[in-house]
């Protein structure tokens, strides 16, 4: 497995700068710098409320800065145009529309450009990323039907559909069942093995403790952390259940 | 007895069925759109806003003499509910005002500019009675040429950019990682919206536009699961309903919307009952397979 942990001398694919961004009248990002390099795969921890879902909104450009910069594959995130190249995860996605769409119309939505045009083309390469993620049998059931699991690895087909070279997630493993866990955890780690950049926020390191090759820790819109995942800093479990060491498999999901 | 081929030929059906026919595969292709972004009720507050249109036209036509009086009143509906849809739209994006509020007082706004405006113009709120509630006496072939106009818009937009307004309807935040003009789109919705209100309220009324929009694609989610299979089934209904309704005022004497409206509401109830019965006999498939004799 390829582990690209040295810098290279490529261009970041994600180069924040001093990011301040306030939600209605509270700051939620204070002068946060993050930089992604190509191949890497990178956490994105914290506690609730620490801007770790706020930061990657901005990556994507789903939101703006107050001050500071964004650069996604070296462009101001607001005037990229390598949309292909971009895979993105929102948090509780499958939530979203008001009439049940099936799994496949979903993931239909994350093709761009002259593929999504086709029909059949398109049903082609939607129908093979669903059996990439092991729903190739529920490709007609709706998403508002199937378990957390199921929904997320729908959201992942979404996302993957187009074949970008940066993967973003939004809490992946949020309300997902064991069985979902591992074998998203087992995509991510194929994905990263072919070079995809990943950035990903999550709860715990849990399954891809292995395979960060490195870890951002924010807490109240600041980087405290940014380095080593073991070297990250391991704040009171009374004040922040979510630093602490990661639990048996599963073991959390009743919490 | 009047034959089918009576009514296609007759002057004064020929136009209400062309417009029914139109009305029937637009109102059902916004609807969809409006129940996936939670919008149901938009219809209806564009509806009470080209109200304030219909009188604006009227009091326009009164100034410059226009023959007939209300030979404005299409044009000036469509006006009002351009612009209201797109002060809905700034609401919802600004976020200043919550959108139920801004909804009502779209609501209430339209009702009230439309009896104040008319009496000005010199008519009185009967005369606003037609658009209210519908009506197939009226229909001028003006109406036919503004009603053939709106809706190819409405059919090219929201069926030609069909993907394009699932994904944006379907979740925001992914369109807009994905580089989709999240804003231009949801504006289109509210246009279309506002000439599918514009091209129904001749014959379906103001205030009954809305339902045949949102009711056909309630019946359609009853039968079939998917965002594509919803919108064609709701298409399907909006015709039978439309036409059904329009047929029946020609042997009946009775208002054409309010019959439309019932229709449509009739084929949700029959769309429920197969729901429940299919639900019945899945459940009873399943409990004989788990209990083989």
């Amino acid at each position: 497995m390829s582990r690209p942990d040295d810098a290279t001398p490529q261009t970041p694919v994600v180069d924040v700068r001093s990011a301040v961004v306030t939600l209605g009248s509270q700051r939620v990002l204070h002068s946060v710098d993050l930089e992604v390099r190509p191949g890497e795969l990178v956490a994105l921890l914290g506690a609730n409320g620490s801007g770790k879902s706020t930061l990657l909104r901005t990556v994507v450009g789903a939101l703006g800065l107050d001050s500071g910069s964004a650069r996604l594959f070296g462009h101001d995130v607001s005037r990229h145009r390598a949309h292909q190249q971009l895979g993105y995860v929102p948090q509780h996605a499958a939530e979203s529309g008001n009439i049940p769409a099936t799994a496949r119309e979903t993931v239909a939505t994350g093709l761009l450009g002259p593929r999504a045009w086709f029909p059949r083309a398109r049903d082609l390469r939607v129908d093979a990323l669903l059996s990439d993620v092991g729903l190739s049998g529920l490709a007609d059931r709706p998403v508002t039907a199937m378990s957390g699991g199921q929904r997320q690895r729908v959201m992942i087909a979404r996302a993957l559909v187009r074949g970008p070279s940066f993967l973003v997630l939004d809490e992946p493993f949020s309300g997902v069942d064991i069985a979902s866990r591992e074998l998203i955890a087992g995509i991510f780690r194929r994905l990263h093995s072919r070079g995809t950049t990943i950035l990903v926020v999550l709860h715990d390191l849990g399954e891809l403790e292995d395979d960060i090759t490195r870890a951002v820790v924010l807490d109240e819109g600041r980087v405290i952390h940014d380095g080593p995942p073991s070297q990250r800093p391991r704040l009171d479990p009374g004040h922040d259940h979510e630093l602490r060491p990661v639990p048996a498999l599963g073991q959390e999901l009743d919490s | 007895m009047l034959t089918p081929w009576d009514l296609l030929t007759s002057d004064i059906m020929r136009y209400p069925l062309i417009i029914a026919v139109l009305i029937g595969l637009t109102a059902p292709i916004v609807g969809t759109y409006l129940v996936q972004r939670r919008l149901s009720l938009l219809g209806d507050g564009l509806g009470h806003v080209a109200l304030t249109g219909v009188a604006m036209g009227w009091l326009v036509g009164a100034w410059v003499s226009t023959t007939p009086h209300d030979a404005l009143a299409i044009p000036g509906a469509l006006t009002a509910s351009v612009l209201g849809a797109l002060a809905i739209e700034y609401v919802r994006e600004v976020g200043h005002t919550s959108r139920d509020v801004a909804l009502a007082i779209l609501f209430y706004g339209g009702i009230a500019g439309g009896v104040v405006i008319i009496q000005l113009a010199g008519g009185t709120s009967q005369n606003l009675m037609a658009y209210l509630f519908g009506s197939i006496s009226t229909v001028t072939s003006s109406d036919l040429g503004i009603t053939v106009v709106l809706a190819a818009i409405v059919l090219a937009v929201g069926i030609g950019l069909r993907g394009l307004l699932f994904a944006v309807t379907g979740d925001e935040e992914f369109a807009r990682a994905s580089g989709l003009p999240v804003r231009a789109t949801n504006l289109l919705i509210v246009v279309i919206a506002a000439l599918t209100v514009t091209l129904a309220m001749r014959i379906v009324g103001a205030l009954m536009v809305s339902a045949l929009m949102i009711v056909p694609v309630a019946t359609a989610q009853t039968l079939v699961i998917g965002f594509n299979r919803t919108m064609r089934w709701a298409m399907m209904v909006g015709l039978v309903c439309s036409l059904g309704g329009l047929v029946l005022t020609a042997y009946v004497n009775l208002p054409p919307g309010g019959v439309i409206v019932l229709l449509a509401i009739g084929m949700y109830v029959v769309g429920v009952a197969v729901r429940a019965v299919r639900e019945r006999v899945r459940a009873h498939r399943a409990q004989e397979v788990e209990a083989p004799a």
